[in-house]
């Protein structure tokens, strides 16, 4: 397996403050990878960076995607490239109906015949925005958006899936069932990248994990692993063995 | 609720058979309304038809890509002055010189749309509020616009046809103003129109799906400057004459104001709204006539509400009824419209 995209010593600054400092991820091609942290941790940063939405951002560094540097170009021809992204918070445009936000997701493509047949796989995925086929987008439920936000990303046929924290802000039942079906988007070949708070979750479905702390890249590895490893559990999960109870909790203090 | 079955019922023009009929209703009358009404009724609705262009390519700027301008008295002063100079100077003709000064009227919308792609709201409004100011100062200075003493327009004629009256250019006039109401339902209704909405609900997202911001917001500016010329050139032969103190600040905020008391994003809005205020702005000036009441307002202005000594009864009254309007109902007219709307579709509740 190869990796789809790279990120070698990436930096990125927020003017004078910095919020990357020299972090290389690689993510394997077909596979799912989280990347969680604490807030303030550069989670989104490195999204942004790799959608080039910060600007004249990473300072330093490469990214490579599919062999080709897209350090530097702009947003709309990385998106071009086959990379979609679905904003925290998810940033639907409201005023428009659920068809038309799908179809804006559909921008990029030349081939009016197949984004029409590809409508019936999005709503195959979420039937509930079939229902709402005509409603403005604004009036959807949190959930609902989300569920949108991911169909307007997905109908462009990303190569790569960027999500920046799905599961904000829905219920747990409702982080479940866009956590299923992110795996099955996956199965049918899409990389995807999961930026999330909800740990156990993002650990369970995806296949491998980098965990930052303060802007580097601080454990990494097979989910399966990192799930088992104690400062993980500890520090993210929340489950506490026995004797060590208090020793990382002071290591992160420092 | 909006139901549509298929991909032809949702790109048509016309939403239902009512909808045709009372645009049938609404030609019938245009066409009429020349006999039926004296001449200064028509000049008054030549007015409004040029307002109605300006407010609708505003709104194509405001309404639907989230960005402002209090600088299109300038677009319109481009597409005034424009078009008489070719025709007067150059001698070319009108159907040729119109679509010509507006379409520089919309190459100077796209240059002033480079900095919208930096500022934003407050900052926005101030760097188009100076394209506005400086616009009249130059052509005032330039002998070559006819300085403070302005110009006259030629003659206007079509093929052999002399358009002189104000009959005659209504007859011009309203079906340019259909073609241009129709043409920016449609780009709205495009691709480049939900790239507008999506770049004003929100930008960020509208980028990730690969939409070119930059180019979408300075093509606002163009096409809705490209509006305002047409309706600039066109003004120019509804007065017969122009001076550049017609297009003074106040022209900006009126076509702003037209926008946002018709309603924000909507077509139908905008029309209203430029109806409502031309009139408003046109007979106001009859209060004064009213017996009793208007010579009490007189007075009452004259001697509190005026540093001049000069009665301005009808500016305080039409802004009082632009401060109710929007205190009752933020969308505007379209609001109401839509209030009454619901209230019929889902009564008995």
């Amino acid at each position: 397996m190869s990796a789809i995209i790279e990120l070698k010593d990436v930096v990125t600054f927020y003017d004078l403050i910095i919020a990357l400092r020299s972090i290389s991820i690689s993510i394997e091609q077909g596979s799912i990878t989280a990347i969680l942290g604490n807030n303030g941790a550069g989670k989104s940063t490195i999204l942004k960076t790799i959608m080039g939405l910060i600007s004249r951002q990473p300072s330093k560094g490469d990214i490579n995607f599919l062999g080709g540097k897209i350090a530097g170009i702009p947003t709309e021809q990385i998106v071009r490239l086959g990379i979609s992204y679905v904003p925290e918070g998810r940033e639907v445009f409201s005023e428009l109906t659920v068809k038309e936000n799908l179809l804006m997701g559909a921008y990029t493509r030349k081939d009016k015949k197949g984004v029409k047949k590809d409508f019936p796989w999005i709503y195959n995925y979420f039937p509930i925005l079939k229902e709402k086929e005509n409603q403005w987008a604004g009036t959807l439920s949190g959930g609902q958006q989300q569920m949108l936000a991911i169909g307007r990303a997905l109908i462009s046929r990303p190569k790569l899936l960027l999500l920046d924290e799905p599961s904000l802000g829905l219920s747990p039942l409702l982080v479940k069932e866009i956590f299923n079906i992110i795996k099955a988007i996956n199965k049918e070949g899409v990389t995807i990248v999961l930026m999330e708070q909800n740990a156990k979750m993002a650990l369970t479905i995806s296949d491998y994990a980098y965990i930052l702390e303060n802007g580097r890249v601080g454990i990494k590895g097979p989910s399966v692993e990192l799930l088992e490893k104690k400062e993980v559990r500890e520090l993210y999960l929340g489950i506490y063995s026995g004797s060590s109870r208090n020793r990382y909790q002071n290591i992160k203090k420092k | 609720m909006n139901m549509k079955r298929d991909y032809y019922e949702d790109i048509n023009l016309f939403h239902s058979k009512t909808v045709i009929f009372w645009f049938a209703v609404l030609i019938l009358f245009l066409v009429l309304y020349p006999f039926l009404f004296k001449n200064y009724y028509i000049y008054v609705a030549n007015y409004i038809a040029i307002n109605i262009i300006v407010a609708t390519g505003l709104n194509i700027l405001v309404g639907y890509t989230g960005l402002i301008s209090l600088g299109h008295a300038g677009f319109f002063c481009l597409g005034a002055y424009g078009t008489v100079i070719l025709m007067v100077k150059a001698h070319i003709p009108f159907l040729i010189a119109l679509p010509l000064s507006s379409l520089f009227a919309g190459l100077f919308g796209f240059l002033i749309g480079l900095p919208a792609l930096r500022l934003e709201g407050p900052y926005l409004s101030i760097a188009t509020l100076a394209f506005g100011l400086t616009i009249t100062q130059v052509v005032g200075k330039l002998d070559f616009f006819g300085g403070r003493e302005g110009l006259h327009t030629s003659k206007l004629l079509i093929g052999n046809l002399h358009i002189d009256s104000d009959r005659d250019f209504y007859c011009l006039l309203i079906p340019i103003t259909i073609i241009m109401i129709f043409i920016a339902r449609n780009i709205v209704r495009t691709r480049v129109g939900r790239a507008f909405i999506a770049i004003r609900d929100a930008e960020i997202a509208a980028e990730t799906i690969g939409v070119n911001v930059m180019l979408y917001k300075t093509l606002a500016f163009a096409i809705s400057a490209f509006y305002t010329g047409v309706a600039g050139g066109l003004y120019a032969f509804v007065l017969r004459f122009i001076e550049p103190q017609l297009f003074s600040q106040m022209m900006s905020i009126m076509f702003l104001a037209m926008v946002v008391v018709g309603g924000i994003g909507s077509t139908f809005g905008s029309i209203a709204g430029a109806i409502l205020l031309t009139l408003l702005d046109l007979e106001l000036r009859n209060i004064l006539s009213i017996p009793y009441l208007g010579k009490f307002l007189e007075s009452l202005s004259k001697n509190f509400f005026s540093i001049t000594g000069v009665s301005n009864i009808q500016f305080i009254v039409f802004g009082f009824i632009i401060i109710f309007i929007m205190l009752f109902e933020p969308l505007g007219m379209f609001g109401i419209w839509i209030r009454i709307k619901k209230y019929w579709k889902t009564w008995p509740f």
